[in-house]
């Protein structure tokens, strides 16, 4: 039986255009999504996260598109916070990006300025105090490696929004009760056991490929995973990262990218497992048992024959303060051969200037670059053709997006090809 | 031939146009290509063809959620389809056809219609015009 989606009067009336045609749009994507999904309701959201945000996805037509939204009223009445865009603002001439690509990027961040929109330019809003979301929060967040800690790390709800419904949600301020809004669809339907070491963050990216494209878009329960996992901070330190909120950023970032997961569970660990017990896992669940990351690692390390490495990646989803920290540490006394980006927000950014890590990256010959990420950039016109990284996500889609052969391990083995421009000889 | 099919309005609106028939999701970011119009994705039922100005219908879409934004640059370039039918819409098309403004309906009966066939698109209202045989060519 299909449900009827009820609006409120209120919300009839923006529908019907009595408060602009910018907010009418709005309210029509916003409750179409409803009348698809079989909501019967909307219900308003604390937070908005905007993906679609680089040039590269959005053409003139889109920038164009959003110009006239805003110049219809659309302005976005919760905190909203931006993806990462094409390049980093405050250096991209430095860096080496072409005007042609700068100059209609950075009028598309114009146009999210001019409807409200914070300039964050980063896919973790949840490393930033100020929008770290609470449990039992309703978000509409694109990126689909934030909406995943956020389900899952931090036990808010949100969908896994595209870039014009979470803005559409932004301007109205609501988004239709269906999918991981609802209670009921939050419960596991696939467990999991992991018989393997978890050593590294490039270990939890492996997982992530194993489970993502084993479950598709199901909603895996790990059954002893936290073994593998420090504790998480207290909520006021999460923000910092810390070696389990770094694991677990790489996890769901991978889980979401290799399959479409927008919800885990960890035994003991995550906060609706913790609350639930064995109830958040459906009667009727699969089962899933990973012997072996080497098939996932050798997928992901997808050029074994290519030594010479062009750039060298951290930082995917953007780079937590302790990720910032522990490049710092490493790169210390070193100097670098090739190109390195740490990726991460200008919020981080300016909390690592603070902390003295950017500079010690930096003095080393690495960037900490903000703004932007290696999937987003325009990598070749930097003539960019080799990378390593040790994130999972950036493995599956740097080669397709950007055009590079890649390398993918640990974070030492990064580190180390960028202070001699090679990947290192494998020691395990 | 002629009949009536009615389905769910997505995006309202009037258009017509003939019939351009996947039996395959369609998915748009990299599988249009947003300047020409033209299916690219290999091994596609309809690669090669061009959806501009065609009532396209297909059982929903796939992919990137990108790809509301390539039907909305499909649509700026003028090479968007007259309007969209679906059996089962999904968030992407969706919202590709409120933001660029292109009649869309679903749960239509998608398997009655063929290849050719004239659309008619007036609300939630779907008249299938099917030149008889040996009639004129289109």
């Amino acid at each position: 039986m299909a449900k009827t989606l009820h609006l409120s009067s209120e919300e009839e009336e923006v529908l019907a255009g009595t408060e602009g045609p910018g907010r009418q749009r709005a309210m029509e994507i916003v409750a179409t999504l409803g009348r698809i999904y079989g909501a019967e309701r909307l219900l308003p959201i604390v937070h908005a996260h905007i993906a679609g945000v680089s040039y590269k996805n959005l053409g003139d037509a889109g920038i164009s598109f959003l110009q006239e939204w805003a110049a219809e009223g659309a302005q976005v009445v919760v905190p909203t916070t931006l993806n990462p865009m094409g390049l980093e603002e405050a250096r991209w001439q430095e860096i080496g990006f072409a005007p042609e690509f700068a100059l209609p990027q950075l009028k598309a961040i114009d146009v999210f300025r001019q409807m409200g929109i914070r300039p964050t330019m980063s896919c973790t809003p949840y490393l930033f105090s100020e929008y770290l979301p609470r449990v039992g929060a309703h978000l509409a967040w694109a990126e689909s490696s934030a909406v995943v800690f956020a389900n899952s790390v931090l036990g808010s709800y949100s969908n896994r929004e595209g870039g014009p419904s979470a803005l559409a949600a932004a301007i109205v301020g609501r988004t239709a009760a269906y999918g991981l809004h609802i209670e009921s669809a939050r419960r596991a339907n696939w467990v999991i056991d992991v018989a393997v070491p978890l050593r590294s963050i490039a270990d939890f990216g492996a997982l992530g490929y194993v489970v993502g494209k084993t479950v598709g878009n199901g909603v895996p329960y790990f059954r002893d995973l936290a073994r593998w996992l420090l504790p998480l901070p207290p909520r006021e330190q999460l923000v910092d990262g810390s070696p389990a909120v770094d694991r677990l950023k790489t996890l769901g970032a991978a889980l979401a990218a290799y399959g479409a997961v927008a919800l885990y569970h960890i035994a003991d660990y995550t906060p609706e497992a913790i609350s639930s017990g064995k109830e958040i896992i459906a009667p009727d669940a699969r089962h899933l048992r990973v012997d072996s990351l080497s098939p996932a690692l050798a997928a992901m390390d997808a050029d074994p024959d290519v030594t010479a490495i062009d750039l060298v990646t951290i930082g995917c989803p953007h780079a937590s303060l302790h990720e910032l920290a522990l490049v710092a540490d490493f790169l210390q006394g070193k100097r670098l051969r090739t190109k390195l980006w740490v990726t991460t927000g200008r919020i981080t950014r300016q909390r690592g200037l603070e902390a003295g890590y950017v500079q010690q990256i930096e003095v080393s010959g690495g960037m900490v670059v903000a703004d932007t990420c290696a999937v987003v950039a325009p990598l070749r016109s930097l003539h960019i053709h080799t990378m390593a990284t040790n994130a999972g996500k950036m493995a599956c889609y740097a080669p397709a997006h950007s055009g590079v052969k890649m390398r993918f391990g640990t974070m030492e083995q990064c580190l180390q090809a960028a202070v001699t421009g090679f990947w290192p000889v494998s020691d395990g | 031939m002629e009949w009536t099919m009615h389905g769910r309005i997505i995006k309202g609106g009037q258009a017509t146009g003939e019939a351009l028939v996947s039996p395959e999701p369609v998915g748009f970011l990299g599988g249009v290509d947003s300047e020409t119009g033209i299916v690219i994705e290999p091994g596609h039922p309809l690669e090669g063809r061009s959806v501009a100005g065609k009532v396209l219908v297909f059982p929903h879409g796939k992919g990137s959620t990108v790809g509301s934004y390539t039907i909305l640059r499909l649509a700026r370039h003028g090479v968007a389809p007259a309007a969209m039918l679906n059996a089962e819409s999904e968030a992407i098309v969706a919202v590709g056809a409120i933001i660029a403004d292109i009649p869309m309906l679903d749960n239509v009966a998608i398997a009655q219609i063929q290849d050719g066939d004239f659309i008619e698109i007036d609300g939630d209202s779907v008249l299938v015009r099917r030149p008889e045989p040996p009639a004129k060519t289109s």
